[in-house]
């Protein structure tokens, strides 16, 4: 029993004052996961803030479009142009699923349309899998000007390594958030998706086009699917395992509220941050593998404490 | 014509108010049971019985369990793959400690371990809902799915990590186990469902049933007029993960013969979801149809361009299941967004006013 206490509160403490380069490497490791979950969480912000979809469909969406943009540049198209080309394939899912799915279910209850993007989620396993075919690609990053190699840092008798390609991400990330932010608060596209997030029937009444507006959330999205999809696949490779990460971010939702975009940001870094940490010092105690479900139980805990998110709105029902 | 309740008159409140109270669905329902009874275990093929009919009647089961608590009680929950895993791990380990008690009794036991295991994760329910209520069950799922891989004690430590289902008699037939015949895997499965779906129709018409469908329409109301939300959130997360826990065993002990842990992964989960919803929320005859329909259309699309003497390599096939399955959900939530029971209703009203319009 002693020996228990100790290794659950005292040695892992131990460790981490032993080993500081092994904790500065792992709080590293975290934030670096942490930006890509904070970007898949922005599209699922994105598309619930504007359409009040839950959009289980955004970590399918990664994939293809990382697969699109690998398969056109395999087929000896430049890699600008096939990113040109996938960002247009982007638009044309959006225009296809506003169309196809969001028209005729417009004003049905939520549930109805998060199974309708299941639906679109299998649609694009198949049609992605039909296309490109199962096997993993290798993302064309050092095309596509993405550094490569990494920084060594040394400090207190060790030293943490930086790969370049985390922090090409970080970068690219906070651009992202920031352009996103700027689009959200300062333009007039951005006044009309928060009118529609609020009610799309007084929306629809002032005269705001949700057919648009629909189309234009659901393209951001795909181009944050698309940024997302060639960073994670510079990190590991373009397969369809990444769809799974679509359900990785949702403790991030949790935390950082489901319409807060710095929420998301957050929230991914939190998460990512306390699964790595919890891993490493306490993953042993219980046997490896707590990566799976450690954040879902961070998220259970604090949705009991403070169910509307760090940032999210709080939303008083009233009889 | 046919369907009319036309000249049948109650006498007492217990006949208006029976299970079937218009005497052609009496008929109905008899010359179905008849059918699944006697019919078709003197027909149905094994291939029939193993890969369609019985995997159809244990997902309509674990259907119906989640129906309870997502469609009449309003629990939106994405656990139930981890809930029908620990009927079946409870199943297994029963049978192991006790290997002389009949298989049936630890099939239908080990429905209250999950419902045990249901309650402790319905709890965060009262504090939250929605779609914040489904990540928590997420976390439900994710957890049980780990436990049923790294803790071997579940398991036997048998170095597979999977469990294997050895042979049980029932008054000296085979029920499991590589030798029990699929006419006899079919018929214990169907009276199972068969009991287990009257004892839902039964609790849902009744007290119970309707203090959920009151929690579902409005929590807040029906807390107003004394119904205690906890209790009645948390019942329903129970008897919802009983359902969910005895489909699990069946599905180990009838149907694979061997359970490993992606048997009971989030995959499952989603798949008896989709069944519910297309089927219909709120409807236990929807979770009938919507297990029918997704279990059925796949083994349709890799069956049909057979007939018609086109021979397409089978990798292409599965892909094109995918994106028809993907599809025609899609469009099934667009033409009838409450689900196929609801087409059956329209259509039993169009039966009653015949040949008339309305």
């Amino acid at each position: 029993m002693m020996h228990l206490l100790y290794s659950i509160f005292v040695d892992p403490f131990v460790q981490m004052g032993a080993a500081p380069d092994l904790l500065v490497q792992t709080l590293w490791d975290g934030l670096v996961s942490g930006v890509l979950y904070a970007l898949i969480a922005l599209g699922f912000v994105l598309i619930f803030k504007a359409s009040g979809v839950f959009n289980f469909a955004q970590g399918i969406m990664v994939v293809f479009a990382a697969l699109t943009l690998v398969g056109l540049a395999e087929h000896g198209v430049p890699a600008y142009v096939a990113l040109a080309l996938t960002i247009v394939v982007m638009l044309v899912l959006a225009v296809g699923v506003e169309r196809l799915i969001l028209r005729p279910l417009v004003d049905q209850p939520e549930i109805i349309l998060f199974m309708a993007t299941f639906g679109l989620t299998y649609f694009l396993i198949g049609l992605g899998e039909l296309i490109f075919g199962g096997d993993p690609k290798v993302m064309i990053a050092g095309q596509l000007g993405l550094p490569s190699g990494s920084y060594r840092i040394t400090m207190a008798g060790g030293y943490v390594q930086l790969q370049k390609i985390d922090i090409a991400a970080a970068i690219i990330a906070s651009l992202m958030v920031a352009g996103l932010g700027i689009l959200f608060n300062r333009t007039r596209i951005g006044r009309a998706l928060r009118a529609v997030a609020d009610s799309h029937r007084a929306a629809l009444s002032v005269g705001i086009s949700l057919e648009q507006i629909w189309v234009i959330v659901w393209f951001a999205a795909g181009v944050v699917a698309l940024a997302t999809g060639i960073m994670w696949g510079a990190r590991s490779d373009v397969s369809f395992a990444l769809e799974t990460i679509a359900l990785k971010a949702l403790p991030v939702l949790i935390l950082g509220g489901f319409t807060s975009i710095p929420g998301a940001i957050v929230g991914g870094l939190l998460v990512s941050v306390r699964q790595k940490v919890g891993e490493f010092y306490w993953g042993s105690l219980v046997g490896g593998g707590i990566e799976s479900w450690f954040a879902y139980v961070i998220a259970l805990v604090f949705l009991l404490f403070r169910p509307q998110g760090l940032f999210g709105e709080r939303i008083i029902e009233r009889l | 014509m046919l369907y009319r309740e036309v000249g049948q008159y109650k006498t007492s409140y217990a006949a208006d108010q029976a299970l079937l109270p218009i005497l052609q669905d009496k008929i109905g329902i008899a010359v179905l049971l008849l059918i699944a009874f006697v019919g078709v275990p003197l027909t149905a093929s094994d291939f029939t019985l193993n890969s369609v009919l019985i995997p159809i009647l244990i997902f309509s089961l674990a259907a119906t369990g989640l129906n309870l608590l997502t469609g009449y009680t309003g629990l939106l929950s994405l656990g139930t793959g981890g809930f029908m895993g620990v009927g079946a791990y409870a199943c297994y380990k029963l049978m192991t400690l006790f290997p002389h008690v009949n298989i049936i009794v630890f099939i239908l036991f080990s429905g209250f371990f999950a419902a045990a295991v249901g309650i402790v994760f319905g709890l965060p329910s009262l504090r939250i809902k929605g779609f914040y209520l489904a990540v928590a069950t997420l976390a439900a799922q994710f957890f049980l799915s780990w436990c049923f891989i790294r803790v071997p004690w579940l398991y036997n430590y048998n170095i597979s990590a999977s469990i294997e289902v050895p042979t049980k008699m029932l008054f000296g037939i085979a029920v499991t186990g590589p030798t029990a015949t699929s006419v006899t895997r079919y018929l214990v499965v169907l009276a199972i469902v068969a009991v287990l779906t009257l004892l839902a129709a039964n609790l849902v018409r009744g007290r119970t049933g309707r203090t959920w469908m009151a929690v579902r329409d409005m929590d807040l109301a029906a807390e107003l007029i004394g119904i205690r939300l906890y209790q009645t959130k948390l019942l329903s997360f129970a008897v919802s993960s009983f359902y969910c826990g005895v489909a699990g065993a069946m599905l180990v002990f009838l149907y694979l013969g061997n359970a490993e842990p992606s048997s009971f992964d989030i995959n499952q989960s989603f798949l008896i979801l989709f069944m519910v919803i297309i089927g219909g929320l709120g409807s236990l005859l929807g979770s009938f149809l919507g297990a029918t329909l997704i279990w059925g259309l796949p083994i349709l699309l890799r069956h049909v361009p057979t007939y018609f003497g086109l021979s397409i390599e089978s990798a292409k096939v599965d892909q094109s299941t995918f994106m028809i399955l993907g599809a025609l959900i899609i469009f099934f939530l667009i033409v009838e967004p409450h689900g196929l029971a609801r087409l059956w209703q329209i259509g039993k009203q169009k039966l009653r006013v015949w040949p008339f319009p309305y």
